[in-house]
């Protein structure tokens, strides 16, 4: 995995609450067998009508279709567990997302794939809002080690993170190689842990 | 100290606990399926590692599978490929599986409870976030993505922080008429799609202690629904008498001892929660949703909500939902006209849901522009509606009649809904194009959907007239 520290470009703005990982990546892609190949079908059916761009969606529309921050309404990510979700909004090259509240296994997920989600109150959101409307093409740098994002008006912004979650991506973490240092003490568990049902059926 | 039930199953769970770091918590069951596997396999597969507990994982096939002839070759290749993903997978890292052949094959969350694999103070994941329904019987139970499912196959634990608690205390009982499904479409109505989000929640009260073991997997079902982290119900006589004589439950002295064990679930009387919400069973009514989230839905006496009745923050995304579902606000629910019925997914697809539907079709037939089906949660499910006639009596209303797996519910084989179309569907999500491109969905009860099928629109089940119910075995 990518690790992360700073991060600046443009922040396309999708005044949606509710976006579900359905419409992140819907269900006709999801056949893969790969982690990679989602980039290009994410939003698939908000972006695309009859094969051609609708322009009517945010990322259809310049300069916003290259930007990696997206900002949004409240419970982004929700639905299905689908890490497909994350993995097309890293590939298309989203590394940051900005939104008042986010569905659990969706925030679990980015931090998996190399993608901040920034959690900020509803009225710091309603500013970016109003920024991002004001002057296309509207800016952040955003800054993990310190916590804090800002624009080149003299704005800025801290946020609150999990000081786990912040390792994980700065250090881009192996989880699984971690818990596996473990192992013993799973062993230990497992020793005098009981399950009652059988698989024999 | 007193302690919910879910601080009971984390404390029971819990293999390592550090400060300000996630735990690691011991998993019991995995359940696998199709879709979101096959990058957690090969993962391990580059990495050189094995699958821990090969005997405490279970996989099967559900999501993108057809429900049409089995002894057919699959139309779909790319759907054939996930699927053959997950027999090597299963063959290579020793994993039991419910294939197409297997009388065992259905939805992960219908078959482990019917199997008796889904046991009180368990921890149960998925790759798949209805994970949640095994709740209904005091196991924690939530989905989880796909690099975490290779954390589980890899560790057999999760790094998990604790969640806060939420106690939901439904007072009154249902009423004559009603549905879980009514029930919890009812409380996300009231209380919104991401209330619960952060929260593992805890149904109480009369009303959930009335239900049975099916209606209490409604209930969980859809606790994502409202952003869950899970759903949990006190383990009660009625979960052990579910289970007593499952497949993979355990007799004589064991038997015993598990349900000694099941005995200590509970949350303590004086148990602290971090939040507690109440809700009146007895005001509730058969509920259809009209928009793009289950928390938008209305009861069928009801109409279309004025957008200007609605709380602020609410306009705006019900203005949308209703551009995308063509239609109107202050339009009686009794209006809405269908041409599509899906009676199945893992909310609705058990043997009780079949015999509460077969109960309203029962002698009548499908309204003539209505495309029905009903795909059985399992292949037991199956068989035992069979056994009992529920099949005829769809068929012979002119419903199809389907082999088991998530199907319509989110549309990945080719039961979809048409463009335009608009479904009655017992499953759990409404969100736009989850069925089908352009697909318009209304979720609503087994009952519901049965009468929809019928009348061609949403009707009253309450004030349904039940023909020749003798001839149905109702239980
Ligand atoms: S039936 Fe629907 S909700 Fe349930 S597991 Fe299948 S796709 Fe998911």
């Amino acid at each position: 995995m990518k690790s992360f520290k700073r991060f600046s470009g443009i922040v396309a703005p999708l005044d949606a609450a509710n976006v579900d990982t359905d419409a992140i990546i819907p269900k006709q892609f999801l056949k893969r067998i790969e982690r990679t190949g989602f980039g290009e079908f994410l939003f698939y059916e908000w972006r695309y009508e009859n094969g051609r761009q609708r322009q009517d969606f945010i990322l259809s529309q310049e300069p916003y279709c290259k930007a990696p921050i997206l900002l949004a309404r409240k419970n982004f990510g929700c639905g299905s567990s689908r890490e497909h979700a994350p993995w097309a909004i890293a590939e298309y090259g989203i590394r940051v997302i900005l939104a008042p509240s986010f569905a659990d296994i969706f925030y679990n997920n980015c931090f998996k794939n190399g993608i901040l989600p920034i959690v900020l109150p509803e009225r710091d959101i309603e500013l970016l809002f109003q920024k991002s409307r004001e002057s296309p093409g509207y800016q952040l740098r955003v800054d993990l080690e310190n916590q804090r994002i800002e624009d080149s008006f003299g704005c800025m912004v801290e946020f609150d993170i999990v000081s786990y979650r912040k390792d994980q991506l700065l250090r881009g973490l192996d989880e699984i190689g971690a818990t596996l240092e473990s192992a013993e003490l799973i062993d230990s568990y497992e020793v005098a842990h009981k399950i009652f049902y059988k698989l024999e059926i | 100290m007193w302690r919910t039930l879910y601080e009971k199953i984390w404390d029971k769970h819990t293999v390592v606990e550090e400060q300000n770091k996630p735990s690691i918590l011991y998993i019991d069951l995995h359940l696998v399926h199709e879709v979101t596997s096959p990058q957690a396999f090969e993962g391990l597969r580059i990495k050189n590692r094995k699958v821990r507990r090969p005997d405490l994982t279970v996989a099967a096939m559900d999501h993108s599978i057809p429900t049409t002839d089995r002894s057919l070759p699959f139309n779909d290749p790319i759907a054939k490929k996930q699927v053959d993903a997950l027999v090597k997978n299963c063959r290579e890292f020793g994993i039991q599986l419910f294939d197409l052949e297997s009388r065992y094959q259905g939805i992960v969350h219908v078959i482990a409870p019917e199997l008796g694999l889904t046991q009180p103070g368990m921890t149960i994941v998925c790759g798949d976030s209805h994970t949640s329904t095994h709740g209904a019987f005091g196991a924690l139970a939530f989905g989880i993505g796909t690099s975490e499912v290779e954390h589980v196959l890899a560790t057999q634990t999760l790094k998990q922080f604790k969640s806060k608690t939420l106690a939901l205390n439904i007072h009154g009982s249902l009423p004559q008429g009603t549905t879980a499904k009514d029930l919890i479409l009812s409380i996300i109505g009231k209380y919104g799609h991401d209330f619960a989000t952060g929260y593992v929640v805890e149904y109480r009260g009369e009303a959930i202690r009335n239900l049975t073991m099916e209606e209490r997997m409604t209930v969980c079902n859809m606790s994502i629904e409202m952003g869950a982290r899970a759903g949990l119900i006190r383990p009660d006589e009625k979960t052990f008498h579910y289970l007593k004589g499952k497949q993979a439950v355990p007799d004589g002295v064991k038997w015993e001892e598990a349900l000694a064990e099941w005995k200590q679930y509970f949350s303590d009387e004086d148990a602290k929660f971090d939040l507690t919400a109440d809700f009146n069973a007895a005001e509730v009514i058969p509920q259809v949703t009209w928009g793009t989230n289950p928390g938008q839905c209305s009861g069928i006496s009801e109409d279309i909500p004025l957008l200007e009745d609605l709380p602020a923050d609410q306009i705006g995304p019900a203005k949308k939902a209703l551009k995308y579902m063509d239609l109107q606000p202050g339009t009686p629910i009794t209006e809405i006209e269908i041409n599509k019925v899906f009676i199945g997914s893992c909310t609705n697809s058990r043997i009780e849901d079949l015999r509460k539907a077969a109960k309203i079709v029962n002698g009548y037939e499908v309204a003539e522009k209505v495309e029905a089906l009903v795909v059985p949660g399992s292949q037991l499910v199956k068989m035992q509606a069979e056994a009992e006639g529920l099949d005829q009596i769809f068929i012979n209303a002119g419903f199809q009649w389907r082999e088991a797996g998530c199907s319509m519910c989110l549309g990945m084989n080719e039961d979809i809904v048409l463009p335009e179309e608009r479904c009655a569907s017992t499953s759990n999500r409404n969100f736009e194009d989850r069925q089908g491109r352009n697909a318009r969905t209304h979720l609503v009860s087994p009952e519901m959907a049965a009468a929809a099928a019928i009348a061609g629109r949403f009707i009253d089940v309450r004030e349904w007239p039940v023909k020749n119910s003798k001839e149905v075995s109702v239980q």
